[in-house]
């Protein structure tokens, strides 16, 4: 029988749980929605810890190495918590012949971090991503869920500090 | 549903459409939606029951029309007048002047004529002209017909070997005989067997696949269905990037739709053929569009893919019989069977037949999403529909299929599009992207950038694209600061050979292409980098501010 509680994996039991496991009992336990539950994981929780990780293992009675394994090909799945406000500058062909590179250059200098990273208080996380799929608006960013088109990296910098907050800016 | 029942209603649909004098299609797709097209349509909604034309104008929700640089764009019917970055405010003066005097608004119209002109739509026969959530607009537009015929008038062998005579080839790359694919698996032994439509796509800078299923899901669907009833299966499923969320939401609610009507499920169309359709979300990996790839995925492990044979059609999916089409492929099936193989053949060139959808991008007056028909030239791609490179600037490159495909010079623009003239040019045709480039562009940092996406989305499994790409990349990032010498470049070709033979699946075998295509084409440019220490197009050497910010 499969595991019931999330306790001896280190996951708090709270309602995002429960709704895990409603998600993985629907899948009946099945190895082959691994995907399916790792995408329900990330929404509910917003990134895979090890925790969650190794609970899904039990769950679906599959080796650590192999949920692991899974998690970390698909470029989707964050393992680590990302910060409070996100940027995401799309780097897809053409995004980056249209100077894509400059924003996100330019948010890397200004916030002191790199692509992919978070900055040491938590606030602001920047990720690249493989084409958005609105070419035809490139450059494009995306902070805090809404799409910037044809953005310059003085458009994204404004609007990553809008997010952020007043404070945060005189703050540095 | 029975079979009355759809003509009724498809009479109903038709009917009650033609009832209005106007039609405003909104394009509410991805590549309209962030800039405003849903205040846009409540917009039109206002304005047409402010000025009291409800009776006469029909105001539509619709998927991309292809012009997605004019975002949001307007397609007001009839005579598609196509208006641009339309405002809530727009909106208004476009009711007011268009619908209820009679005067199209010319200042706010699109002027390219040329960009619908060369233009022929088969797979986007719908797009920006019915509501995608709407079921009842796909059918009042003829949809459902075709499985209908399929079903009832047609044998599973009939339907391929119609598909076979239209001449019909993969629209995902590799540009395989759709018949013959149909018959391997209807031959192969083994059952339960299902149907994957492929819309993984994977590909920067690629967008017509998202399009086709935000526009028209229901094509896909009934061109799934059509192919289940040709080889014999009863289920399939529909692998699309987790990155598309309004394609994965519009495919699931034209699934639910297609159920409720009965035109997938049980017993479709009162006959034995049972049907059914589920999503399977991508995570973001390149080379799970591979077609073993997909298998791994679907099945839930890491997309890697495996040696064939045996194919897919022998043993795919849980080790059965699966036949995997590109969606766009799927798309063209309901009118092949239609209007006839012979109609389909007669349509592009001898030996590629159909059209084709591109996305056209980079630097390119006017980008968007086309469908045009097999044998055009690069040349009118480029300059008569896409409007050639900004004012002031020179042309440089296109490169055709994707980051895996080549680079071609301006003396290659009159190549005609299809599978073999592009491959033996050095680029491929891919999924259908085009990417445009201008002088404020560098070859050799191009071609870094692309090895660079390679190498990040290798899966890992054989060695030449794992190791062998990413000592590629070294090279090329190294050519950009001016390391190396012209002695490397035999080096680097020796290097791209072997990785393209010893590669297992398409992305190590033609994840060279763009270095080899700039070494051709382009030489002179990398000659520049490591003999005279500049990059003449001023992107190089640190200035990564050069690289062309409009």
């Amino acid at each position: 029988m499969p595991n019931s509680g999330g306790q001896q994996t280190g996951v708090k039991s709270d309602r995002r749980l429960q709704m895990l496991e409603a998600a993985i009992k629907q899948h009946q336990y099945s190895k082959d929605a691994l995907l399916e539950i790792l995408h329900t994981a990330q929404e509910l929780y917003g990134y895979l810890d090890k925790d969650l990780l190794q609970h899904i293992s039990r769950q679906l009675r599959l080796p650590p190495s192999h949920v692991y394994g899974v998690a970390t090909f698909y470029n989707l799945f964050k393992l680590k918590k990302p910060g409070m406000h996100v940027v995401t500058v799309c780097m897809g062909t053409a995004c980056y012949v249209k100077g894509a590179e400059n924003i996100v250059s330019t948010i890397e200098r200004e916030f002191n971090l790199k692509r992919g990273g978070t900055t040491s208080d938590g606030r602001l996380s920047l990720f690249v991503t493989r084409c958005i799929g609105a070419c035809a608006m490139a450059p494009n960013a995306i902070v805090d869920g809404e799409v910037i088109g044809k953005a310059t990296p003085e458009d994204v910098l404004r609007k990553v500090k809008s997010a952020m907050g007043a404070e945060m800016v005189e703050a540095r | 549903m029975k079979p009355d029942e759809l003509r009724s209603l498809a009479q109903k649909e038709s009917e009650l459409r033609k009832s209005y004098r106007y039609r405003i299609n909104v394009c509410c797709s991805s590549g309209c939606m962030p800039f405003g097209s849903l205040k846009v349509l409540s917009a039109f909604k206002d304005a047409v029951r402010e000025f009291g034309v409800e009776e006469e104008c029909y105001v539509a929700r619709t998927g991309c029309v292809g012009t997605c640089s004019l975002a949001p764009a307007v397609l007001v019917e009839p005579g598609d007048y196509l208006y641009q970055n339309v405002t809530p405010e727009k909106a208004r003066e476009i009711v007011k002047e268009h619908i209820v005097g009679g005067r199209p608004v010319k200042s706010m119209l699109y002027g390219n004529e040329a960009f619908f002109k060369k233009q022929l739509r088969i797979v986007l026969r719908n797009a920006g002209k019915i509501d995608p959530l709407r079921i009842e607009d796909y059918i009042a537009v003829g949809g459902y017909y075709a499985l209908l015929k399929a079903l009832t008038r047609m044998t599973p062998q009939g339907v391929i070997e119609e598909v076979a005579l239209s001449g019909l080839k993969g629209r995902g790359g590799a540009g395989f005989l759709t018949g013959l694919k149909w018959r391997y698996v209807a031959r192969a032994p083994g059952s339960p067997k299902y149907v994957i439509a492929n819309l993984d796509e994977g590909d920067p800078g690629v967008f017509a696949n998202r399009t086709l299923a935000e526009a028209d899901p229901h094509a896909i669907l009934e061109g799934m269905a059509i192919a289940a009833y040709a080889v014999g299966s009863q289920k399939g499923y529909i692998y699309v990037r987790s990155e598309y969320p309004l394609a994965v939401q519009t495919l699931k609610k034209a699934i639910e739709a297609a159920r409720s009507m009965g035109v997938l499920g049980d017993n479709i169309f009162e006959t034995s053929f049972s049907f059914d359709v589920e999503l399977r979300l991508g995570a973001g990996a390149f080379v799970a569009g591979e077609e073993t790839a997909i298998l791994a995925s679907i099945e839930g492990r890491r997309a890697m893919p495996r040696p064939r044979p045996p194919y897919p059609a022998q043993s795919g999916l849980w080790g059965k019989p699966t036949l995997i089409n590109n969606v766009e492929t799927l798309a063209n099936v309901p009118v092949i069977l239609l209007k006839g193989s012979e109609w389909f053949s007669s349509i592009g060139s001898k030996n590629c037949t159909g059209t084709k959808c591109f996305s056209l991008t980079g630097k390119v007056n006017n980008p968007g999403l086309i469908e045009v028909p097999m044998g055009i030239t690069l040349r009118e791609v480029v300059f008569d529909i896409g409007g050639g490179v900004a004012p002031g600037r020179r042309f440089k490159a296109v490169q055709v299929g994707g980051p895996s495909g080549g680079f071609l010079p301006e003396q290659l623009l009159d190549l005609p599009i299809d599978y073999e003239s592009l491959t033996k040019a050095g680029a491929i045709m891919g999924s259908g992207g085009i990417v445009v480039l201008d002088d404020t562009s560098c070859m050799v940092d191009t071609a870094k950038f692309f090895t660079e996406f390679c190498v990040d989305e290798s899966c890992g499994k054989c060695t030449p694209c794992r190791a062998g790409l990413y000592k590629l990349y070294k090279v090329l990032d190294g050519f950009t600061r001016g390391e190396g010498s012209v002695e490397d470049f035999s080096k680097v070709e020796e290097l791209c050979e072997f990785i393209k033979e010893a590669s297992l699946c398409g992305l190590g075998q033609t994840a060279p292409n763009p270095t080899l295509t700039t070494l051709r084409y382009f030489r002179d440019e990398y000659i520049a980098h490591l003999v005279e220490k500049r990059c003449p197009a001023g992107k190089c050497f640190g200035n990564s501010g050069g690289g062309g910010v409009e």
